[in-house]
């Protein structure tokens, strides 16, 4: 993907030097074609900015003078991103080693590049998983501490930081610091959800939870409207660990918000199937799709079928974690679907004090405005976690997957304000669009949050793209 | 399996050594920087979830020390089936051509000290009656290539000398394996532009892996460089003084 500028900087590249010669003799100069190679990076939602990843195994050395570091790159929006002027970061999925676990407590100590899937293929064979079931696995602990990822337990559970006991991180100055909720607690609470504006974390500590056994008692239920999903979510929390909500966000009036409910359990060994869950090949998207393949139409189709391809009555099934957890890591590469403009998701928390009717505001406007989205995951929250500006609060969140086109702006800008109204805000590890000044108005602990990053980086060494863009840092 | 392991801190190794501790292979690592053989060390028990993971410190800059390492080895694990090598240096052709001393240390760690650690290893291999002794050679051993003039030269040697270890002690019980791995993203290879077939570090040990059980003499990792190879092993050489591969 990234060819080097340079040909000298081309060892193992096929092209052929009487051919390059002919192009320079041609033009001396060929801005064009170093432009067309010049390195880029991007996030999930393929919106690429000038940038290049450094990788080792050795993480402390690669984050001594970078301004951000980078996981798998599963944040949507540009939060893995290099700000403009300093566009080299470094990528800690290379120092991916386990370095203690503690199978009685359930303690785990890893480097920061650990990715959840390597965690759980190692350690649910033993009975443990991750404590927060998140949507996809393809993500390092190092991002899922800085997004303080939250998950389909998180009414019960609340977020990844909750189980997180020490970080070790570098910080701004060079300085390599260990914090908890004992040393160091402010820096401790601003890197958790700090999308790796306080420190690069090097390494990370977390507790495990234990599960009976490595399958899913899962049950699923369509349900016909808004109201209902929301008091069915409601009825779910107390007795199941597991909640999510899919929801066919193009349909109107009555059926406003009708969808599939799914609940989950981990399995009693009895009910369980005696042998373990194998992996599965996953099939990919070998190449961008052209941009109209997803347009209204095609996700009204789709989600017409995928409501009523469920039976109306509750379905009750063993599966596999894979399958329960990370029903989209099935597809590699589903992120091309979108076409060559790439995607986002914007995804919010409506606040318990917006009452009940919040969600149905929002998919009012949603679809008056027109957005077309073929996942839209509704889930309660539970309690706010410790991050100074982590994302999940109580009430109802809300996300749906947006193709880049000329009027996503205005309808990001639109959703924005309606969360403003609402008293809620919106997930950085998604965002892509949301302006600065409604960033700021939706998020009164910022002021909180920046006197901590001033205090360990008085210079603002550490800065991402997406910083820029909301926090107003320097390019 | 008892492997001693030279090189499990990195890249392939390290996914090789990984896949070799999940099944349930002992494993004594040897290595340069002694703490981050102890990481690595903690990282495979885990990863095993049984048993010890031994270290010893052996650099292929410092072949006095290759003997007492191997003993450390052999002792640690009680007894040695296996012997891997992943270690090496890589520096790119400009590096190389700028400093002259540079080019001097690597092709004495990537082919003079290498042959020495493998001497060591196959005598002791031997003399338990045989065992598997894996090395990972490269591609750039295969032709004398411009972007890998001096790097290739010492893979070259290396390879013939495997290639002639397996020919005279096959016999023996020694199972010789090369690995001629293409371009595989790693560290090592970080920075610089990848080609097309480009291979990631898990399923090239995972074939390597496959290699080793079955002892087989040469393997090309990912499969497709063996075509590729045949391919410039086959051009005339006015096509290789044009071409920048």
């Amino acid at each position: 993907m990234s060819e080097g500028p340079a040909r000298e900087r081309r060892p193992f590249f096929f092209g052929s030097g009487r051919r390059a010669r002919i192009r320079s003799r041609e033009d001396p100069a060929p801005r064009l074609q170093e432009k067309k190679t010049e390195p880029r990076l991007s996030g999930w939602g393929r919106i690429g900015v000038a940038g290049r990843e450094v990788r080792s195994e050795d993480l402390e050395r690669i984050t001594r003078d970078v301004p951000l570091c980078r996981g798998l790159g599963r944040s949507y929006g540009d939060s893995s991103l290099p700000p403009p002027s300093r566009p080299v970061v470094a990528g800690s999925r290379l120092a991916d080693r386990i370095l203690a676990f503690d199978p009685a407590t359930g303690v785990l100590r890893a480097e920061a590049g650990l990715s959840l899937f390597d965690l759980n293929r190692v350690f649910l064979p033993r009975g443990f998983f991750d404590p927060v079931a998140p949507g996809t696995q393809f993500i390092t602990l190092g991002g899922m501490v800085a997004a303080d990822v939250h998950g389909k337990s998180h009414h019960r559970s609340g977020s990844f930081g909750a189980h997180v006991l020490e970080l070790k991180m570098r910080v701004a100055g060079g300085r390599i610091v260990e914090c908890s909720r004992e040393v160091e607690p402010e820096l401790f609470r601003a890197t958790i959800g700090g999308m790796g504006l306080t420190g690069h974390v090097l390494e990370v500590e977390c507790r495990l939870l234990r599960v009976p056994s490595p399958w899913i008692h899962a049950e699923s239920e369509r349900i016909e409207d808004i109201d209902r999903f929301m008091d069915a979510l409601k009825q779910a929390g107390p007795r199941w660990p597991y909640t999510v909500g899919w929801i066919d966000c193009l349909s109107r009036g009555r059926r406003m918000g009708r969808g599939i409910l799914h609940r989950g359990r981990w399995a009693e060994p009895g009910e369980a199937p005696a042998g373990h869950p194998r992996a599965r090949p996953r099939p990919s998207v070998p190449f961008v799709l052209p941009g109209w393949v997803i347009d209204r139409w095609s996700v009204r189709a789709f989600n017409a079928c995928f409501y009523h391809l469920h039976v109306p009555r509750v379905r009750r099934r063993i599966v596999r974690p894979e399958s329960f957890f990370y029903p989209l890591d099935v597809v590699r590469h589903w992120n091309r679907l979108y076409g060559p403009r790439g995607f986002t998701q914007y995804q919010c928390v409506l606040p318990e004090s917006a009452g009940r009717g919040a969600p149905r505001r929002f998919l009012e406007l949603l679809t008056r405005r027109g957005g077309a989205s073929m996942l839209c995951v509704i889930k309660d929250c539970g309690a706010e976690g410790e991050g100074l500006i982590s994302f999940p609060r109580p009430g109802t969140s809300i996300a749906l997957d947006l193709p880049i086109r000329d009027g996503t702006q205005g309808l990001v800008d639109a959703l924005n304000e309606l969360v403003i109204a609402e008293g809620g805000r919106v997930y950085l590890a998604k965002d892509a669009l949301t302006r600065g000044e409604h960033y700021r108005a939706m998020e009164p602990r910022l002021q909180t949050f920046l006197a901590v990053r001033r205090k360990w980086d008085p210079e603002g060494r550490l800065r991402s793209a997406q910083s820029v863009r909301i926090l107003g840092d320097p390019p | 399996m008892k492997v001693a392991f030279l090189g499990a801190t990195k890249g392939m190794g390290r996914a090789l050594a990984r896949l070799l501790a999940e099944r349930g292979d002992d494993l004594f690592l040897l290595g340069r920087d002694a703490a981050d053989l102890e990481k690595s060390a903690r990282d495979l028990e885990a990863r095993a979830g049984k048993g010890r993971c031994g270290t010893a410190a052996c650099d292929l800059e410092k072949p006095e020390g290759f003997a007492s390492a191997l003993d450390a080895a052999e002792a640690g694990l009680g007894g040695l089936d296996c012997v891997v090598v992943t270690a090496g240096l890589f520096v790119t052709q400009d590096r190389l051509e700028e400093d002259v001393e540079l080019a001097r240390r690597l092709l004495t760690a990537d082919f003079a000290n290498t042959v020495v650690f493998c001497e060591h290893a196959r005598k002791r291999l031997l003399a338990r009656g045989g065992g598997t002794l894996c090395v990972f050679s490269s591609v750039a051993g295969e032709r004398g290539r411009k972007p890998v003039a001096i790097y290739g030269a010492a893979k070259a040697g290396l390879t013939r000398y495997l290639e002639a270890l397996d020919h005279k002690f096959r016999g023996r019980g020694l199972r010789t394996v090369c690995v001629k791995p293409g371009f595989v993203k790693t560290s090592m290879t970080d920075g610089l532009p990848a080609p097309p077939f480009a291979g990631q570090p898990e399923p090239v040990a995972r074939a390597v892996l496959r290699a080793i059980d079955r002892g087989q003499p040469v393997v090309y990792v990912p499969g497709i460089w063996r075509w590729i190879m045949l391919v410039i092993r086959s051009l005339p050489r006015f096509v290789m003084r044009k071409i920048e591969f």
